[in-house]
């Protein structure tokens, strides 16, 4: 094919200088490696709080010198506060919904590899695309700066319910600065995305190099595209919310504080508002964001089951439109996390049903994925075994949820450890699935060296049995009646047979904890140690293994390559090798 | 890229890649993605107006038949301002700039007269009495909720305006395209159509009936 030998000159410059290359850079593969690493501090910040909360919930009222000494307000005495637990787990959500699970999947490997698989040189605004990282990082210094200030970390948890996260500081510690930066820096989280999702739905309309029609995107670019779609619908709402909330507590108004409260023995001077209002908008983002958490980490899973079974993905249309369809009816759920808010219950037998629905396109998938193992030869690397655990975890978590939506049988686990164990599940943990089996994947492309496998396996099988452990166990706990957002249990009597599980459940956690420490030293360790990848080492078919590794500042030298073919053509009957990739010309192929 | 344009290629819609579908320019489509979601939180924002107003009983209804024609006339300005930036539109599409300026500078004083109307409408309201924690006929809701939709909307109007004038000086010096100035056209139109809801929901429902 003469496109293969034919080099034009390259068009764009590489920027010279440390700061144009490496701090605000506009090349997307630098951007997404920035947000990577964001998301990296911030899932270590977010493991430490989770530390220190499975410790206090364990064994509570053990003094801890060291905790007086960081926090003497938080934990006088060594022994934390109950508010210094809510601040704690407030950050710990905050942190991880927003600056690991929406920043690591989309904007972090979604910039870096959605331009390279649709044969782009780039996104398709790059200055953008700066911003939007920048405001992130600010966002993030907000959130944290909100650890420091008198009063603290707010206590209202990641969904900020007002009237508690309305009120300022009567409410309680940590509700009056900690709690406007939490709201400024959500504000800046959703105007960031908002830039992001413009930027990543546009490259996929209009950056799409010749041949690569919709339905030969690969399906990671799918899963990128609708969740930008939901990001641009999702985000919008959720600003409003923000500044709405940002007024109450700033300016004066009562959006979200209805009359008549008294709190802290002192009556509220506000009237009219509603804390349901909070709720609804906030849900109405909320619930498309636990897609925008997850839908990359599908995509990611179905292109790494295809690799590695050596098969096409099973059904590659109905994949497409089962993310398209999981997007849409996510919009219409909302109301299941509110089923004890005082809703009528033929809304919430609505709600039931919609939410069902989703459990449909998510079967679709489920299948799918099966499907695609079934009868393939299957290589186990570590991106596959993570891969796998993702389907296992989505799997677990989902029909924990098909309990949830019932709205009788909500009434009772509503506000339980059953809710911690399937939100983390199938949102928590699944994600995090998908970011290793995708770092494990990409890693060589985008550092020219593998991770250590060897590592990765022990890495995997501790945090996959390690999850299980921590987690299933929450189940049951929901079911004995255990409610979440409480830092100790030790005043209830019924709750007396859960102190062992809760042990349990620490110990695991610990051991989970530090197994990720392996992750972190073959992380580094390999960037600069190890073993020398070639340029298609998993013999896959998608563009960015056409391209050197680490690619080029442009990606493809200035010229735009030419695709002929679906992204996953595994074992084609005929092929000269089992995989042909999507810039290979029509030839000596016999297609069925 | 000679070589790839006599490509045989199987799908040849504009779906299929290397043209963009709509044959749209990347800057079109981001305004047009940004209007999508600025208008989700509008959106959201009349659903919360729209949800306190039915939540309380004594909702106030103040305007008096002046404020009501004064409201009239910012749009009438908003909507004469479409109109000139529709000219405008038409004026750089043939490439006759000094005429697509004058429009432009057209549209740009309907923008301001929108905004010292509504800056004379907010002082008088705000010498009656009214903020966004308190007002003298009812609910203090009705302030709040009045403050935070027309500020917004007024900051766009006032980017709006600052846009435009950017636009026009490049446009005239012909550092800008045609299509920079549709581009912007429709972020005007879009904060025009923005108003379009708001006047009915907040002025003319808010008309003070006689009783
Ligand atoms: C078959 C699919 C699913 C069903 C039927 C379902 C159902 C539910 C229901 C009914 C609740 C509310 C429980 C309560 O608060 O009492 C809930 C909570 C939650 N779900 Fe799901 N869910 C599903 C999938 C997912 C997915 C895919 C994610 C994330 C990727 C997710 C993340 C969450 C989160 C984060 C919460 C808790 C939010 C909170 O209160 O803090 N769910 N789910
Ligand atoms: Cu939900």
């Amino acid at each position: 094919m003469t496109e293969a030998v034919h080099v034009e000159p390259v068009v764009h410059q590489a920027p010279q200088g440390f700061i144009r290359k490496y701090i605000f850079s506009l090349d997307h593969k630098v951007i997404g490696i920035q947000y990577y690493l964001l998301a990296l501090f911030s899932v270590m910040v977010g493991m430490l709080l989770s530390v220190l909360m499975r410790f206090n919930l364990a064994w509570p009222g053990t003094e801890v010198p060291i905790l007086e000494t960081l926090f003497p307000v938080g934990a006088p005495g060594g022994i934390m506060t109950p508010e210094f637990y809510l601040s704690l787990m407030t950050m710990h959500g905050t942190i991880m919904v927003f600056f690991v699970l929406t920043t690591a999947p989309q904007s972090g490997f979604g910039n870096y590899f959605l331009p390279l698989q649709i044969g782009a040189p780039d996104m398709a605004f790059p200055t953008l695309n700066m911003l939007s990282f920048w405001i992130t990082f600010v966002s993030l210094l907000v959130l944290l700066a909100a650890f420091v200030v008198t009063g603290g970390a707010p206590i209202s948890g990641w969904t900020g319910y007002p009237p508690l996260s309305a009120l300022g500081e009567i409410a309680g510690p940590g509700l009056g600065t900690g709690q406007t930066l939490w709201v400024a820096s959500i504000a800046l989280f959703c105007v960031a995305s908002l830039l992001g999702a413009l930027n990543f739905i546009t490259t996929t309309i209009d950056l799409r190099t010749k041949g690569m029609s919709m339905m030969r995107l690969p399906l990671t670019v799918w899963a990128w595209f609708v969740t930008a779609i939901l990001a641009l619908l999702a985000f919008g709402v959720l600003l409003a919310a923000g500044v709405l909330l940002l007024l109450d507590r700033v300016v004066g108004t009562s959006f979200f504080i209805p009359a008549g409260l008294v709190v802290s023995d002192q009556m509220i001077n506000h009237k009219g508002g509603s804390p349901l209002l909070w709720q609804h908008l906030f849900w109405f983002f909320g619930h498309p964001e636990v897609y925008i958490a997850i839908l990359p980490g599908m995509g990611v899973t179905s292109q790494i089951l295809s690799t590695f079974a050596r098969k096409p993905i099973f059904g590659y249309r109905a994949m497409a439109y089962a993310i398209m369809a999981i997007g849409l009816v996510s919009f219409i759920v909302w109301g299941h996390h509110m089923f004890l808010s005082g809703m009528s219950p033929y809304s919430a037998m609505v709600f039931s049903l919609t939410t069902t629905a989703v459990a449909v396109p998510s079967a679709i998938k489920t299948f799918n994925w099966l499907g695609t193992l079934w009868g393939g030869r299957v290589r186990f690397t570590t991106a596959m075994l993570f891969a796998i655990g993702f389907v296992s975890l989505f799997v677990t978590g989902g029909v924990s949820g098909l309990f949830l939506n019932q709205p009788s049988v909500d009434i009772y686990l509503h506000d339980t450890y059953f809710v911690v164990a399937h939100f983390h599940m199938i949102m928590g943990v699944a994600a995090i699935f998908g970011i290793f089996a995708a770092t494990y994947y990409w890693f060589p492309k985008m550092f020219a060296r593998h991770l250590s496998e060897r590592l990765g396996k022990i890495h995997f099988w501790i945090t996959f049995v390690g999850v299980y452990s921590i987690f299933m166990p929450m189940h049951f706990l929901g079911v004995m009646g255990n409610p979440r957002r409480y830092a100790e249990f030790t005043a209830f009597e019924f709750l007396a047979d859960v102190v062992p599980i809760h042990e349990f459940i620490s110990i695991a956690a610990f051991v989970t904890i530090g197994a990720q420490l392996l992750f972190a030293v073959n992380f580094f360790w390999s960037i600069a140690r190890g073993k020398i990848a070639e340029i298609n080492p998993w013999s896959a078919t998608t563009l960015e293994w056409t391209v050197p590794s680490p690619p080029p500042h442009d990606n493809f030298g200035g010229r735009a390559p030419v695709v002929h073919r679906g992204p996953y053509e595994y074992s084609v009957p005929g092929a000269s090798r089992d995989f042909i990739l999507q810039s290979e010309p029509e030839m000596k192929v016999v297609h069925q | 890229m000679a070589q790839s344009q006599t490509e045989d290629l199987t799908l040849s819609s504009a779906w299929s890649g290397g043209a963009s579908p709509y044959a749209m320019v990347s800057k079109k489509l981001g305004m047009w993605l940004f209007i999508v979601s600025d208008s989700l939180t509008f959106s959201a924002l009349l659903v919360a107006y729209s949800y306190v107003r039915v939540a309380n009983q004594d909702w106030p209804k103040p305007f008096e038949w002046a404020s009501i024609l004064g409201a009239s006339i910012m749009t009438f300005c908003l909507l004469s301002s479409s109109l000139t930036m529709v000219m405008a539109v038409a004026a750089a599409q043939r490439l006759e700039r000094k005429k697509a300026v004058v429009w432009l500078l057209a549209t740009v004083l309907g923008g301001l007269l929108f905004i010292l109307l509504h800056a004379r409408e907010w002082i008088g309201l705000i010498h009656e009495g009214v903020t966004p924690f308190a007002n003298p006929w009812g609910v203090p809701l009705f302030g709040a909720a009045f403050f935070t939709l027309t500020g917004l909307h007024m900051t766009h109007v006032t980017v709006g305006v600052l846009y435009l004038v950017v636009i026009a000086w490049g446009f005239g010096s012909a550092r800008f395209k045609p299509e920079d100035v549709e581009v912007s056209g429709l972020y005007w139109h879009f904060v025009d159509l923005v108003w379009m809801f708001i006047f009915p929901m907040v002025y003319l429902l808010s008309a003070k009936t006689v009783a």
